[in-house]
């Protein structure tokens, strides 16, 4: 008996280290290159690319940052970034919290087809180009609207909705405001939002980082450069590797990479930030979200 | 009766008006262009419209299948995701159940934020990363190698390793965010199973082994089925923005091909067509492994 409980101590003492190494190790894995990224954006570009920098900035260097924030496309970008999330995000909120409300009560007549008609559109799509004849046809192309509009319902998210208020509403909530003479729409604005703050919060949080991080539909649908967002100017700096300071030659040219190297970095820095910042103090809405939406059915 | 179903639906109207908003979108946006699928068995052009092009049959699908790309894109898509399925559907698990039984309280909530966080990474920015740090030339790789006097392959440019690249990427962006919802299930288990196993003397490992996995499984299978079902649905911003001419001949993708001939080669049936073909396997493929699940484990989506 004693020699088990040994055993297991010595066992377990093991693996709880193993453990435990494992975890730092990873820890590094992703922290270490996001710390590169912000060293590297504040360094000098020539020691960056000869790999002298690997913990601290060797020299500083805020050329890269200065030459960004020179680029007017910049802050256009940056501003029309801010403007989809924002509204994208209150028209998103809009249309699937009501629908998710809607869907939640049992007296729905029709709740069963209503239903298909909302989960069809999971797993079937027109695809690529009827989707977008449709919007051509709405005369949506290049129009600030189609970046926050066409796309804003997300089944997932009523869903989402739909069991939170379920699950969270009492029933007798409904039935009591009913007696008093309360309609359905009052009963929505007055109670059930209020009382769903944290349902609220997880679905515009989820919409709001799908919203800064999209590109795809800028790219289809939009051609003017003062629509385009961030990510997409991004693509040109980052993927694309034009650089937006031109083109030089002889020793300017050197010079010239070197500092577009360093707008790569700064840029990946000004555009991953916000959302950064902002997640340790989220983190626990967004770990609701999986939770509530791993419930669902 | 007619009227009496008239006078539910009047008694319940301002629920419909709380549907209406989305319902509205989805009509247009949603069904509009499923009946757009049309002009997959047309010969479409934009002057004459989805009435008046020409109807062909098959004749898209045809063409589709006999040309060169349908056994490339084919091939690179499985390749891919099943690459992907068979690293990223075990290793969140393994991640889960080992950050389950770790003791520290503070540790474990340090571990947890530190690798959810580059799941917020966009795709653009994580693609920008991967190309910076895989640059052989001043790459963070690079240069680590040339430390130790070695050189660096270019990733990049080979058909062979862009998989790999794939993959791993996705992993280190995901590993930690898709572990989420295990741990959510390994949360619900009873606290009295660890105690009573602890008296009985069981290792952690036995633990793992015993109790955690058992626990588990009705999520994982879950979770495989929805993956398995999208087999041919594999992400196509990613693979877009990393492709080049020199690793084309394994990135070109379903999607990909689908993007190229619609928006920039203006083949705008041939475009359907093919996203129509990827569709209907799509489902086909989900119902299957849906029917195998559920007749060997007792889990299934519906």
């Amino acid at each position: 008996m004693n020699g088990k409980k040994k055993q297991q101590f010595t066992q377990d003492t093991v693996v709880n280290i193993v453990f435990h190494i494992i975890a730092i190790l990873m820890i590094l894995m992703v922290i270490y290159p996001l710390w590169f990224v912000i060293i590297a954006s504040f360094s000098n570009p020539a020691d960056v690319a000869s790999g002298k920098v690997w913990l601290w900035p060797k020299t500083l260097d805020v050329r890269g940052y200065q030459k960004l924030f020179e680029q007017k496309q910049i802050w256009k970008s940056y501003l029309n970034t801010i403007i989809y999330t924002v509204v994208g995000t209150a028209i998103a909120l809009f249309v699937n919290i009501t629908a998710g409300y809607a869907m939640s009560r049992k007296d729905l007549p029709g709740r069963k087809w209503i239903n298909v008609f909302y989960v069809i559109p999971m797993f079937v799509s027109g695809g690529l180009i009827p989707t977008y004849l449709v919007v051509k046809q709405f005369g949506l192309l290049d129009n600030f609207l189609v970046m926050v509009l066409p796309f804003a319902v997300s089944t997932y998210n009523i869903i989402v909705a739909r069991t939170f208020f379920q699950s969270s509403l009492p029933e007798s909530l409904w039935e009591a405001a009913q007696i008093d003479g309360c309609s359905t729409i009052r009963y929505f604005v007055q109670f059930a939002v209020p009382l769903s703050k944290a349902v609220i919060a997880v679905v515009g949080l989820w919409t709001a980082v799908g919203l800064w991080n999209s590109w795809f539909n800028a790219l289809i649908y939009l051609q003017s450069e003062n629509l385009i967002p961030l990510q997409l100017l991004l693509r040109r700096i980052l993927i694309a590797n034009e650089s937006l300071l031109g083109a030089a030659t002889g020793t300017m040219a050197q010079e010239l990479r070197q500092l577009s190297d360093m707008m790569k970095y700064g840029s990946i820095v000004i555009s991953t930030l916000p959302i950064m910042m902002l997640y340790p103090f989220l983190q626990k809405y967004f770990n609701q979200g999986v939770m509530i939406g791993a419930v669902k059915g | 009766m007619k009227n009496k179903a008239f006078a539910t639906i009047k008694r319940h109207y301002q629920l419909y008006l709380l549907l209406l908003p989305s319902a509205i979108l989805l009509f247009c946006f949603a069904y509009l262009p499923m009946f757009g699928i049309v002009i997959a068995f047309q010969k479409y052009s934009p002057a004459l419209g989805v009435f008046g092009s020409k109807f062909v049959g098959f004749a898209n699908f045809l063409q589709f299948f006999r040309s060169y790309q349908f056994g490339v894109t084919i091939k690179n898509t499985l390749v891919l995701s099943i690459y992907s399925i068979l690293v990223g559907f075990p290793l969140p698990i393994l991640l889960a159940l080992m950050c389950n039984q770790m003791k520290t309280r503070m540790f474990k909530k340090v571990f947890q934020v530190v690798t959810y966080l580059p799941h917020f990474i966009s795709t653009m920015v994580m693609c920008g990363l991967i190309l910076i740090f895989l640059s052989p030339s001043s790459g963070l790789f690079a240069n680590l190698f040339k430390l130790f006097g070695g050189t660096f392959p270019n990733l990049m440019a080979g058909a062979s390793s862009f998989k790999h690249v794939y993959v791993w990427s996705d992993i280190w962006q995901h590993l930690g965010w898709d572990s989420i919802i295990y741990l959510a299930a390994l949360a619900g288990i009873d606290p009295t199973y660890y105690e009573a196993a602890t008296v009985d003397g069981a290792t952690t490992l036995q633990k793992i082994r015993f109790i955690d996995i058992p626990m588990i499984l009705p999520t994982a299978v879950v979770l495989l089925i929805l993956r398995a079902g999208s087999i041919l649905g594999i992400g196509f911003e990613k693979v877009f923005l990393l492709q080049n001419v020199q690793n084309i001949m394994s990135s070109e993708i379903i999607s990909t091909y689908v993007y190229k001939m619609g928006m920039q080669s203006m083949q705008y049936s041939l475009s359907t067509a093919i996203g129509l073909f990827n569709t209907v396997v799509n489902v086909i493929v989900l119902l299957a492994v849906n029917v195998i699940a559920k007749k060997f484990t007792d889990n299934s989506l519906f």
